[in-house]
């Protein structure tokens, strides 16, 4: 499959431990807010405000900077029925699109099946971390994990080039398929042959790179410059998947939370002045999600797992604004002191899927949701 | 037979009834005899090493009661099957958590999760009727698979219906009346009030059998009639040969080599039916005893003819990798991250995808599970400042091992005494020869040359398999 630089992408960043919902886009005219965070709140004139009723958090700014050139649209109230209030379950639930049953296929890995059904590239989908997220996980899919890109690959561990070069030469003859061992042999042969191939291929994005833009000194600011390289070098991948966190700010809140959005906010702006450095930022969308929002009664120090949350889409070909309703913080209309969730987190999948890579969105989410018309 | 090929089946036996063994344990095991080793595993004498669980206590803390910190809990484990006197023990544990595959996905008590993993340990090689009523009263389980919500006025299935199809008979040998009045066998039996969790701890929990809850009344299971509870029914469902057959097939895949699928064994013929008979008739003579059927796998010739029959799991291909290495042996620093390895490579432990299990076999196999196989094994067998890899340059330096055929040869022995085919041996050795004999007066460049030769050997197709 050839790539050209028409296929839409999306790079997808999961904030990982629950991120306070209340606290990111804050109600800053409502007193629910100031009575209900005694100790986890931000101060009012330290809020940027979006409208007169909601702000960012302070540390949002470069996200803030995007929203006022129209490519940020908020998704309120996001989640689905009866959250378990369990990280690794809704996480699940977020990963597989099965909120009644144990799902053993990634939704993202879903789409990048129906993107490369013959399997002719073995870079449609990355992901940017250690191990393989659920939501890319589907057997018989090829997906890369790449922790580092500089130093991704085989035999890593071979510092000397030249011994690994030869190191390399080997391992592709032992992995040609003219080697004897029956079907299971045959079957690891073509896989390490494809694993390889993904790393020999990847590596000249490093290589090709070259940009003005200096990201921020954070794990999150890393992994997206190695998309950038990625995206930039056009080997056909359309699925990027990174994760920052962790954002379970049971306790410290004060202090973690803003530095988290800090290290997200400044590592999204420094990875779209990239793509427009290089005037690509018409066919990249960036999808923003976390698994559950927070308690809106703070506990002293952090809040407690809570229910709805808030998404973000961001890039040039988002119309940006505000969709979906503010949950209620009235006392009476929460449950079990959570904001109650009004959008099913399956719609934004069905907008990705559906309005962005034009596929069927059905069998990837597994049912039909309301998408939002979040593309230009 | 040779003493090369009483270590090579000595090695396979501890791979596949263990973790792996040295050089030194395998010799060990050799001068003890291959039966008299067979009869240690099945009752092990050994305890922990002393002092393990203050040594845990005092080095991570948060191994003991890792609570809502799965990885400390998956740390836990596996520093439990690197350090483990009794290997056996310790692989009937994972075996059992693939059948009866929980997840702290939906536990979120990883307390429990261990609770459970002990339960494994403590009669996963006893009567199959003890393992199945002890696993009923087992929390997690009951949380996993909903029993709590499982009343006498309002019945849920989901525990009855894996019982049945994941744990003992497997689909199409009962109908769906069969799987609703397991269910009210089991109405009753449930946790005690769960305290709610605290941000970073869990509370314990306990079984409780509440008989207000409880369905009394006449049930008709597999065509017998009577007010059964749950022990009843387990009674019934173990004598049902096709628990027998299930469990056996399962011992099998895990043991002795790949079997397709779990749900196409109704279609797809055993690999081996003829050890499936051995193994069966075992299981029944013996009163579903489950040590009779490991001793029958472990002596029969169907398994020593198995060797390399298998694809490794990620569990086995950490721990295998560390105990050669020698890593691990004391809870160092750094533990608290290796038991996300086996994650790394696709088999979350005491997290498994679905209460399926994991599809093992090939299916471990994927691009980026391949890679974090091969990179895992080889950082660590050519890092030649690690303790297993200086012994064995040390050995291969005492043995006289100088030209590239020996080198590449007793690579293998070293690596388990793999077998490689024709083509991968030619390649290793024409790699080898590259760069001439061993010079042992260069201490630094042989040693490295024999890291390198672990770390390709450990980077074959051959070396996925154990």
């Amino acid at each position: 499959m050839t790539s050209t630089k028409k296929d839409p992408v999306v790079v997808i960043l999961q904030l990982t431990g629950g991120n306070d919902y209340f606290n990111t886009i804050i109600p800053y005219n409502d007193s629910i807010y100031y009575d209900n965070r005694p100790y986890v709140k931000y101060e009012r004139d330290q809020i940027i405000p979006i409208d007169s009723q909601l702000g960012f958090m302070p540390t949002m700014g470069p996200v803030k900077e995007l929203y006022d050139q129209g490519k940020v649209a908020i998704l309120h109230g996001i989640g689905y029925p009866n959250s378990p209030r369990s990280h690794f379950r809704s996480m699940d639930i977020w990963h597989t699109c099965e909120p009644d049953k144990v799902g053993t296929e990634g939704w993202a890995g879903r789409v990048a099946r129906e993107l490369d059904p013959n399997k002719e590239n073995v870079l449609t989908a990355i992901n940017f971390g250690h191990g393989l997220p659920r939501a890319l996980a589907v057997p018989g899919v090829p997906v890369a994990s790449i922790a580092d890109l500089g130093t991704y690959g085989l035999l890593t561990g071979i510092t000397d080039q030249s011994q690994r070069n030869k190191a390399l030469e080997l391992f592709s003859r032992m992995y040609s398929p003219t080697v004897g061992g029956g079907m299971v042999g045959d079957y690891l042969r073509a896989t390490g042959t494809d694993a390889m191939r993904g790393a020999d291929i990847v590596k000249v994005a490093p290589e090709r790179y070259s940009s003005t833009i200096e990201y921020p000194n954070s794990p999150i600011a890393t992994h997206l410059r190695d998309i950038a390289q990625v995206y930039l070098a056009d080997l056909g991948t359309r699925i990027f998947y990174t994760q920052h966190g962790s954002f379970d700010t049971h306790a410290g809140e004060a202090a973690a939370h803003p530095k988290l959005w800090q290290e997200v906010s400044e590592g999204i702006a420094a990875f779209f002045q990239d793509l427009h450095e290089h005037g690509r930022g018409d066919n990249v969308i960036m999808y923003l999600f976390s698994e559950f929002g927070r308690r809106v009664h703070d506990n002293g120090s952090g809040t407690d797992h809570g229910a709805a949350g808030v998404s973000f889409f961001i890039g040039d070909p988002i119309k940006g604004g505000m969709y979906g309703e503010y949950p209620s913080c009235k006392p009476e209309h929460l449950e079990q002191g959570d904001l109650v969730p009004n959008y099913d987190f399956r719609g934004a999948y069905s907008t990705i899927v559906e309005d962005w890579f034009k596929l069927d969105g059905k069998p990837i989410v597994n049912g039909n949701f309301e998408k939002m018309p979040v593309l230009k | 037979m040779s003493h090369k090929e009483d270590l090579a089946l000595m090695a396979h036996l501890m791979r596949r009834a263990g973790f792996g063994a040295t050089r030194e344990e395998l010799e060990r095991r050799v001068a003890k005899g291959y039966e008299a080793t067979v009869e240690e595993l099945l009752n092990p004498t050994d305890e922990q090493p002393p002092g393990q669980v203050a040594l845990m206590l005092r080095y991570h803390p948060s191994f003991l009661l890792p609570g809502g910190v799965p990885f400390a809990a998956q740390a836990n484990w596996m520093y439990q099957m690197l350090s483990t006197q009794r290997p056996l023990e310790e692989k009937m544990a994972l075996f059992w958590h693939h059948i009866f595959a929980t997840g702290n996905s939906k536990v979120d008590n990883a307390d429990q999760m261990l609770v459970q993993v002990e339960l494994f340990r403590k009669y996963g090689m006893g009567d199959y009727k003890t393992m199945l009523v002890e696993l009923s009263k087992n929390p997690a389980m009951i949380f996993w698979l909903d029993n709590n919500e499982n009343h006498r006025d309002a019945v849920n299935e989901n525990w009855g219906r894996e019982l049945l199809e994941l744990f003992s008979m497997g689909v199409s040998n009962y109908t769906e009346v069969d799987v609703r009045e397991v269910s009210r066998a089991f109405t009753g039996w449930t946790i005690a009030p769960k305290l709610p969790r605290l941000p970073y701890g869990r509370f314990s929990w306990k079984f409780e059998y509440k008989e207000e809850d409880h369905d009394d009344t006449e049930k008709s299971f597999l065509g017998q009639n009577g007010r059964f509870n749950g022990e009843d029914v387990i009674d019934i469902i173990v004598k049902e040969p096709a628990t027998a057959r299930f469990i056996c097939r399962h011992l099998y895949n895990f043991f002795v080599a790949d079997e397709p699928q779990v749900p196409a064994w109704t279609i797809e013929p055993a690999r081996d039916e003829e050890a499936l008979e051995l193994m069966i008739d075992s299981f029944v003579s013996s009163g579903y005893d489950i040590k009779a059927v490991l001793r029958t796998i472990f002596t029969s010739e169907f398994f020593k003819k198995a060797r390399f029959a298998k694809i490794k799991s990620p569990t086995e291909v950490v721990a295998g990798t560390l105990k050669m290495v020698g890593e691990f042996q004391f809870p160092d620093y750094g533990l608290l991250q290796i038991g996300k390895e086996p994650t790394y490579m696709g088999q979350s432990l005491l997290d498994p995808p679905s209460v399926e299990g994991w599809h093992t076999g090939n299916e471990w196999i994927n691009s980026g599970s391949l890679l974090a196989r091969i990179n895992f094994v080889a950082d660590r067998v050519a890092n030649t400042s690690l303790p297993g890899v200086q012994t064995i340059i040390s050995q291969m330096k005492a043995d006289g091992v100088r030209t590239p055929e020996d080198l590449v040869d007793a690579s293998l022995e070293h690596m388990g005494y793999l077998e490689l085919a024709e083509e991968t041996k030619g390649q290793l050795l024409e790699y080898a020869r590259g760069g001439g004999n061993l010079d042992w007066k260069d201490q630094e460049t042989s040693g490295r040359r024999v890291g390198e030769m672990l770390a390709l050997i450990g980077a074959t197709t051959e070396y996925q398999f154990g």
